[in-house]
């Protein structure tokens, strides 16, 4: 996903001469294509946080489209104070970028474990909240952010995660990519449990959807009424801890529709997500997430 | 279009005004707004170029306010240099104004929001950088207070600053030496502070904060510096009001209505 990402910004910033990277010391045999392309615009932060995230919301307010990139927690919950009052009261267009959501740095321990992300961000005005489910979606969700104005935040896994999208997307901007219809059961997924997912039911024959949500806030409560409408049963299934994660964005949404009167059943939701713990033993990506129960 | 004041005008005026809306608006923090009234004033009169007309034109000199608590200060300043007149100063901490006791990017002459310490000048340096790299020759002052050198990130963005020789870039230091809860010697100490900022890569000075034509020649020898340039400005917490200056308890209480009086009558007997 972190090269799809790279490559897309790469694209993007040709076109477009705001795009500005900034890194947290991080992105070794990444983001050097970008930095040798656009030297003016690229600097390696050091490994301080908060103040990249102050510098990014700076040169933000002068005109840059600004990412800044670093390993799951680092860009993200250890500068909350920063992205809520400098970029997101100011409203300004910074693009915090995370790589490793979930365990994808499985052996590396808690600290690199990125679990809480989604909920603890998805409570701040103002920013958009992404995690694309493949590399194809990554490309899509990329192109957005760069054309998109405010700020966001990015959610990516590591490397190799397997494209799921026969070729480019359809539509693209915020909706619900789909993998497959189905009947009566729908599974939703964010991020790279996606991959998942698509294997359980086509490995089992099932007939049940799969939707990928790379957007989770704003949520689309139209594409979230359809799906409700369609199916009586919806699974959603993430790399996060079930508290205020996307299983709880899915829930909000459908009790907003329910309560507006656009629906007129509450689908019956199970969530799959982590159980509030921590992991503290080593172990890989797909291991940590069958011991803490992430799959159908 | 008002005649130019100066800045002695100009602190004058605004302390009487931070005086009036802390009596007025039983507001907190007239300590930490007295002791950097003067930087202000000559910031303002003097040093940096703007536009009150035009308070976002692209141009300007950019001031990021990090001690945002000391917020009458600013807007009171602000006020007498004419970005916003009186009454819309008046609706200071009202239901529904945008003069929050924080100061508030909402109010024109205002760049950030600041309030939470530690914050101003990163996003300063973000600010700074964007000049070099655009190749403009505005300039970017941030005021600091002392007790907030205490947060971690304001030495982050001392080392990116000298790092990067973000020269266009002057960071001064309320310098009044009490704190929330305490003075600063008891609370954190930063001595020695001149040499702590001096082997980080900064154009150090030391001068009395309250001197109008110490501060007048420091601002504008920085430009001539190659590196960042930061200013210690030695301060008296609530200067100019006898009875309040060097008080901690004048970090939170407002003035009652017959302390109201004496403050000003304070103010221009010793005429700051
Ligand atoms: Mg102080």
């Amino acid at each position: 996903m972190r090269t799809a990402f790279i490559d897309q910004l790469i694209k993007e910033a040709t076109e477009n001469e705001s795009i500005f990277l900034l890194v947290g010391d991080l992105g070794y045999s990444v983001v050097e294509p970008f930095a040798e392309k656009f030297p003016d615009r690229f600097l390696n932060a050091g490994i301080a946080e908060q103040n990249m995230t102050g510098v990014a919301a700076g040169l933000a307010m002068e005109g840059y489209n600004v990412f800044t990139y670093s390993i799951g927690n680092f860009p993200t919950l250890r500068c909350m104070e920063q992205i809520r009052y400098d970029v997101c009261y100011h409203n300004l267009s910074v693009k915090i970028v995370a790589v490793g959501g979930g365990y994808a740095y499985g052996p590396l321990g808690v600290s690199h474990h990125t679990t809480e992300d989604i909920g603890m961000l998805r409570t701040i005005p103002n920013l958009t909240v992404c995690a694309p489910g493949d590399p194809v979606e990554t490309r899509m969700v990329t192109s957005f952010l760069c054309n998109h104005s405010g700020p966001g935040y990015l959610r990516l896994g590591k490397a190799g995660e397997k494209i799921i999208h026969d070729g480019p997307l359809q539509e693209t901007g915020n909706h619900f990519p789909k993998i497959t219809e189905g009947k009566e059961t729908v599974v939703l997924t964010t991020g790279g449990m996606l991959e998942t997912a698509t294997a359980y039911v086509r490995a089992n024959n099932l007939p049940w959807g799969i939707y990928s949500v790379p957007f989770i806030k704003p949520m689309n409560e139209e594409a979230l009424l359809r799906i409700g409408g369609a199916y009586a049963k919806v699974i959603t299934l993430e790399e996060h801890q079930a508290s205020a994660g996307f299983g709880s964005a899915i829930l909000e949404g459908f009790n907003n529709l329910v309560t507006a009167g656009k629906l007129t059943r509450f689908p019956d939701v199970k969530r799959i997500a982590i159980p509030d713990m921590f992991v503290g033993y080593a172990g890989t990506q797909d291991y940590i997430r069958k011991q803490v129960g992430l799959h159908l | 279009m008002q005649a130019k004041l100066t800045s002695g005008q100009i602190a004058l005026a605004a302390a009487k005004r931070i005086v009036t809306l802390a009596y007025e608006k039983k507001a907190s923090h007239i300590g930490g707004a007295l002791s950097v009234k003067d930087i202000l004033a000559v910031l303002y009169a003097d040093i940096l170029r703007y536009d009150p007309a035009v308070p976002g034109s692209p141009g300007r000199d950019r001031l990021f306010y990090s001690k945002g608590h000391a917020c009458m200060a600013l807007y009171a300043v602000l006020c007498e240099t004419g970005f916003f007149n009186e009454d819309m100063l008046n609706t200071f901490t009202a239901d529904g104004s945008y003069f929050t006791s924080h100061v508030n990017h909402k109010v024109p002459g205002i760049e950030l929001s600041t309030g939470s310490l530690g914050h101003a000048f990163g996003v300063a340096c973000g600010v700074a950088l964007a000049a070099n790299r655009k190749h403009q020759s505005h300039r970017v002052y941030v005021i600091l207070s002392d007790g907030e050198l205490d947060e971690g990130s304001n030495w982050e963005a001392f080392l990116f600053a000298a790092h990067h020789r973000l020269s266009n870039m002057v960071v001064i230091i309320d310098y009044n030496k009490v704190q929330s809860f305490g003075t600063v010697n008891e609370v954190m100490g930063l001595e020695p502070l001149a040499d702590k900022l001096r082997s980080f890569g900064w154009d150090t000075t030391e001068i009395d904060g309250h001197d109008h034509e110490a501060l007048r020649k420091t601002f504008a020898s920085a430009a001539e510096s190659q590196k960042p340039v930061a200013v210690i400005a030695h301060t008296i917490k609530g200067k100019g009001v006898s009875f309040m200056e060097g008080k901690l308890e004048w970090h939170y209480k407002s003035p009652s209505s017959a302390q109201w009086q004496e403050a000003l009558a304070s103010l221009e007997q010793n005429n700051v």
